[in-house]
């Protein structure tokens, strides 16, 4: 596992850690029940605390990419392409009804500007 | 995790030294955790950590605290005797600590620069500093308690030291307690922070939090009213403005004029101890 963490970045850095141990989990530069380091190990190596690499190992775990056996560590789960398309799709819908439940009632955005809006953000 | 609990936890702890009474405090101190201690000098850290350690006698209120082999402990005053070599004075320390791990003890000397045959009153300030961290950790304790562990040290020194606590808490069920002057020994280092000023606790929580409880403000000085300026701490007028920090939940209390930004641990430490300045 290769994890480079910027302290400067502005990305939250449990976030950054999620985001690169999950880029190497789809590219399948780590393989399904390889061992993870250790919270401890991986917070005394990038310098960042505990309750950072806590965090970062809970949301891939919340994800399914890795799982996490008490006493024992954390492991790389089985991973299924198919299955990991639905669980993405899945958050993406969860995210959206949020935003849809929070501007429909309104009256003031109209579903061609939230349109436009998710535009913007998916190029930003 | 393993690691729910509290390593200390301590209840109505209450200290009178003089004319200064530290408390009635609750601490809670999280197990498989770094906590930072912060707070101005006379604040009552050294006093809070040595009520603790049953080093001097609570007044008032209980104390959980594991048995004193468990716990390794490094304060700024030294305990040995200055006329003694650094080697003797150690064999007979060791001899009170079970667990002791001389071989760990030699590789931390080394680390540090640290010559068994120097006489203890030799050593500079961050040399004495060095060894009683070192002493400290030598019996691989489940819990490490330093007051201000890294005054006196230069920045290399520093940095040293650093990782060497983060090797301590490489341990699953290790926990470290210090107390810091210097806000950047705690950033993505330590998990929990206590705050104390003027004897009493400010804030206890995770570090990652306190910077969303409190705000750093600064606007001009017509966004100021009699209702909203006793909210803020460590007020600092200038010609035209003022900053300083808030309560997050206060941010309603002033216009849309003034900026709030989150604030650093070093300004919240700051801003907190000059608020009685102002009020004199």
């Amino acid at each position: 596992m290769r994890v480079i963490v910027s302290a400067t970045s502005g990305v939250p850095l449990y976030e950054q850690i999620v985001e690169q141990v999950r880029q190497q989990i789809m590219a399948g530069e780590l393989a399904a029940g390889a061992a993870l380091p250790s919270l401890r190990v991986l917070a005394g190596e990038l310098r960042v605390s505990l309750i950072t690499t806590t965090r970062a190992y809970n949301d891939l775990a919340a994800e399914g990419l890795i799982v996490n056996v008490p006493g024992k560590g954390s492991f790389v789960a089985e991973f299924d392409p198919d299955e990991a398309r639905r669980g993405a799709l899945a958050r993406a819908r969860e995210g959206l009804r949020q935003v849809v439940a929070r501007a429909r009632p309104t009256g003031l955005v109209s579903l061609e500007e939230l349109t436009g809006m998710i535009e913007e953000e998916w190029e930003r | 995790m393993n690691t729910v609990g509290n390593v200390v936890e301590a209840t109505g702890l209450v200290k009178h030294r003089g004319e200064f009474t530290l408390g009635p405090l609750d601490l809670h101190i999280p197990r498989g955790f770094v906590t930072g201690m912060v707070g101005a000098n006379g604040s009552g850290k050294t006093t809070t950590l040595r009520t603790l350690l049953g080093l001097i006698r609570a007044d008032a209120g209980s104390i959980t605290i594991p048995p004193a082999g468990e716990v390794g402990i490094a304060f700024d005053q030294p305990f040995l005797l200055p006329d003694w070599r650094i080697r003797d004075a150690v064999a007979v320390y060791a001899g009170f600590r079970p667990g002791w791990d001389q071989e760990w003890f030699d590789r931390l000397c080394r680390r540090f620069g640290l010559r068994a045959d120097a006489k203890v009153k030799e050593l500079s300030r961050g040399e004495g500093n060095k060894l009683t961290i070192a002493l400290a950790m030598s019996n691989h304790p489940e819990l490490l308690i330093l007051d201000e562990p890294t005054s006196g040290l230069d920045p290399a020194a520093r940095a040293d030291l650093s990782d060497l606590l983060r090797e301590h808490m490489r341990r699953e069920d290790a926990s470290l307690l210090f107390s810091t002057h210097i806000t950047s020994d705690l950033e993505h280092f330590a998990d929990y922070l206590v705050f104390i000023d003027a004897g009493s606790i400010v804030y206890s929580g995770r570090l990652d939090d306190l910077v969303q409880d409190f705000a750093y403000i600064h606007g001009s000085l017509e966004d100021l009213t009699r209702n909203n300026a006793p909210l803020i701490r460590g007020l600092r007028r200038g010609r035209g403005s003022f900053d300083g920090i808030i309560r997050t939940a206060d941010t309603a209390e002033f216009g849309s004029g003034v900026q709030i930004d989150a604030p650093t641990i070093e300004q919240i430490v700051v801003h907190h101890q000059r608020r009685n300045n102002e009020e004199d």
